[in-house]
């Protein structure tokens, strides 16, 4: 019992991940600096929502009477377990590219090790989320380095972005008792065993970009206990209106 | 003779000096024996001015259209009700980036670049759908978007596939294909709606009440008024009239709302035994060109929000280019 609570909070804490900067990247509709960029960044979205949608099925049936869009649409601000930096707002499209561009590296290597889970069902789970999160590291990465060596202006404002967004990257390692476990029994993946690798990825694309590597300071924490920034009360505010309004309806 | 020539435009000189060829047929007689026997016009064949431009008006303005129609949907795309829904929302709205991408490139092999063409709308000398121009006040205008507008949309894109400007044709070809999808996602939308709640119900009828005149507009002036049908039509670019189009996709839309109980607000609806097509009533010209002209409710905001994103995205285009440059 206790293994199979766990095992829904880890679900919860990749699939909230994914839907709640699936949300962050679907602002981008309409409002891309080119066209080819709102159709990118609509893709990624797109993968986004398909990775939370596997993972809240599979909760639907550990849990039973429930489904994704009760997940979703029902749950509370205190209830959800999607890392910080996934919901820090868009900002302008280097704030954008330097948050993705993160969280993509952090994904990128985590599912590598998650295939590898004895979880039938987590493991197909990664490894179709890891072909799609290689081409979102690519393209974060491709912007990072053409803003970092593009323009003077895009050069600060590439730079600025990483450095405000930086003390978030922290918090995606965090586990809590729960993961513990599951890391034990070979279910989950322990972050810290792909930390190297994750600064790896981070050195050599920001030497790729000419830009700097901030310095580590203080780190904000708290999501995977469900304590989030005052953001994600108002982006689900958005997303849950209609399911909230009409408890009853169907759609 | 230098002088004169130095007044026209290259493409009219051009085509004075090509007048006579090998077969004693002029440029324009062996345009219009191609025109005549369906053969395509391609972008490197001679063909009039007046072609061109109209063709460089209609593919700009339908391209514009794709784009700015991603405002209304995308309008809704944070607040979709279930996470099925959203994607496809989602993908439909990608779709119509696409489309529009696609479009422009089309419109490009006319001797016009896109960045041109997207100036003449931000300077509002381009036209797009003026459908775009209405709000989507509430869900149900998602599947009102999807039926109607899309299902208009179709109409007229199946009937351009047969257009004579080649890729022009071939882009609606690749068009139609994904547009379909998009009715039937308008069409699930408004159905599960009408069945649903009172609530939803009221909020399905009001969607069309309020989609349907504005949608059977798209298909613009009654035949009479069309000053630019004319040569559409002998050209072509068109092979069936507004008032054809317009009454097909009445014929095939007013069964749909029936199926899902809802009515077309329209009194004078009704079947007419000897045309063997419906009847309507008289559509408020007034508002459409008010609309076209400037005043709709949106245009102000569909443009703003075009050029605003446009231009916070200037810096970011910028970097792109000085990075190809320096490592190019």
């Amino acid at each position: 019992m206790e293994n199979k609570e766990a095992l829904i909070n880890y679900c919860l804490r990749l699939g909230d991940s994914s839907l709640i900067l699936g949300q962050r990247m679907a602002e981008w509709c309409s409002n891309g600096p080119i066209l080819e960029e709102d159709i990118a960044m609509t893709n990624i979205s797109l993968d986004l929502f398909g990775q939370s949608r596997m993972l809240y099925s599979y909760i639907a049936e550990l849990e039973g009477g429930t489904n994704e869009d009760e997940i979703a649409f029902r749950r509370n601000e205190r209830e959800f377990f999607n890392t910080l930096i996934s919901e820090r707002p868009n900002g302008h499209f280097g704030d954008t590219i330097a948050r993705n561009f993160l969280i993509d590296a952090f994904s990128f290597h985590y599912y590598k090790q998650l295939v590898k889970s004895n979880n039938e069902v987590i493991s197909a789970f990664a490894e179709k989320s890891l072909k799609e999160v290689t081409y979102h590291l690519r393209h974060s990465s491709e912007w990072m380095i053409r803003l970092g060596d593009g323009t003077e202006e895009s050069k600060i404002k590439i730079q600025n972005a990483l450095n405000k967004v930086w003390k978030y990257s922290d918090d995606m390692f965090d586990v809590n008792d729960g993961d513990k476990s599951l890391i034990e029994s070979g279910i989950a993946v322990n972050p810290e065993e792909i930390k190297e690798a994750w600064n790896e990825t981070i050195t050599s694309v920001l030497k790729r970009a000419k830009l700097t590597r901030p310095e580590d300071g203080y780190f904000h924490k708290g999501s995977r206990n469900g304590v989030h920034s005052e953001y994600l009360g108002h982006l689900l505010t958005e997303m849950q209106y209609l399911q909230r309004a009409y408890p009853d309806a169907k759609w | 003779m230098t002088l004169v020539i130095v007044f026209y435009d290259l493409k009219i000189v051009n085509c004075e000096l090509n007048i006579k060829t090998n077969n004693n047929m002029s440029d324009l007689e062996k345009f219009l024996e191609k025109i005549e026997e369906n053969i395509k016009i391609e972008p490197k064949d001679w063909m009039p001015d007046d072609y061109r431009k109209h063709l460089q008006r209609q593919m700009s303005q339908h391209a514009h259209s794709e784009v700015i129609g991603m405002q209304p949907e995308g309008n809704w795309v944070l607040r979709a009700p279930s996470l099925r829904a959203k994607v496809i929302l989602l993908a439909k709205i990608q779709d119509e980036a696409g489309h529009g991408q696609y479009l422009y490139s089309a419109a490009e092999t006319l001797g016009k670049s896109r960045s041109t063409y997207i100036n003449e709308l931000q300077t509002r000398k381009a036209k797009y759908s003026s459908i775009f121009n209405y709000p989507t006040l509430t869900w149900a205008d998602m599947g009102a978007v999807g039926w109607l507008v899309d299902g208009a949309a179709i109409v007229n894109q199946v009937s351009l596939q047969k257009t004579s400007y080649g890729p022009y044709s071939r882009a609606m070809v690749k068009i139609c294909k994904e547009e379909s999808f998009h009715q039937r996602q308008g069409y699930e939308i408004i159905s599960n709606m009408a069945k649903g709640t009172p609530e939803q119900k009221q909020m399905a009828q009001d969607a069309l009440d309020r989609f349907w005149w504005p949608s059977i507009m798209m298909f613009g002036p009654h035949d009479a008024d069309s000053s630019r049908s004319e040569n559409a039509m002998k050209w072509k670019i068109k092979n069936e009239t507004n008032d054809q189009l317009r009454q097909k996709f009445i014929d095939k839309t007013i069964q749909q709302a029936e199926i899902i109980g809802l009515t077309i607000p329209d009194k004078d609806l009704r079947w007419n035994d000897e045309t063997n097509h419906y009847d309507f009533g008289e559509i408020d010209w007034d508002e459409f060109w008010n609309v076209v002209k400037g005043n709709g409710p949106c245009n102000d905001d569909r443009i703003e929000h075009h050029i605003k994103a446009h231009e916070d995205g200037a810096w970011v285009r910028e970097a792109a280019i000085a990075y190809a440059e320096k490592n190019g």
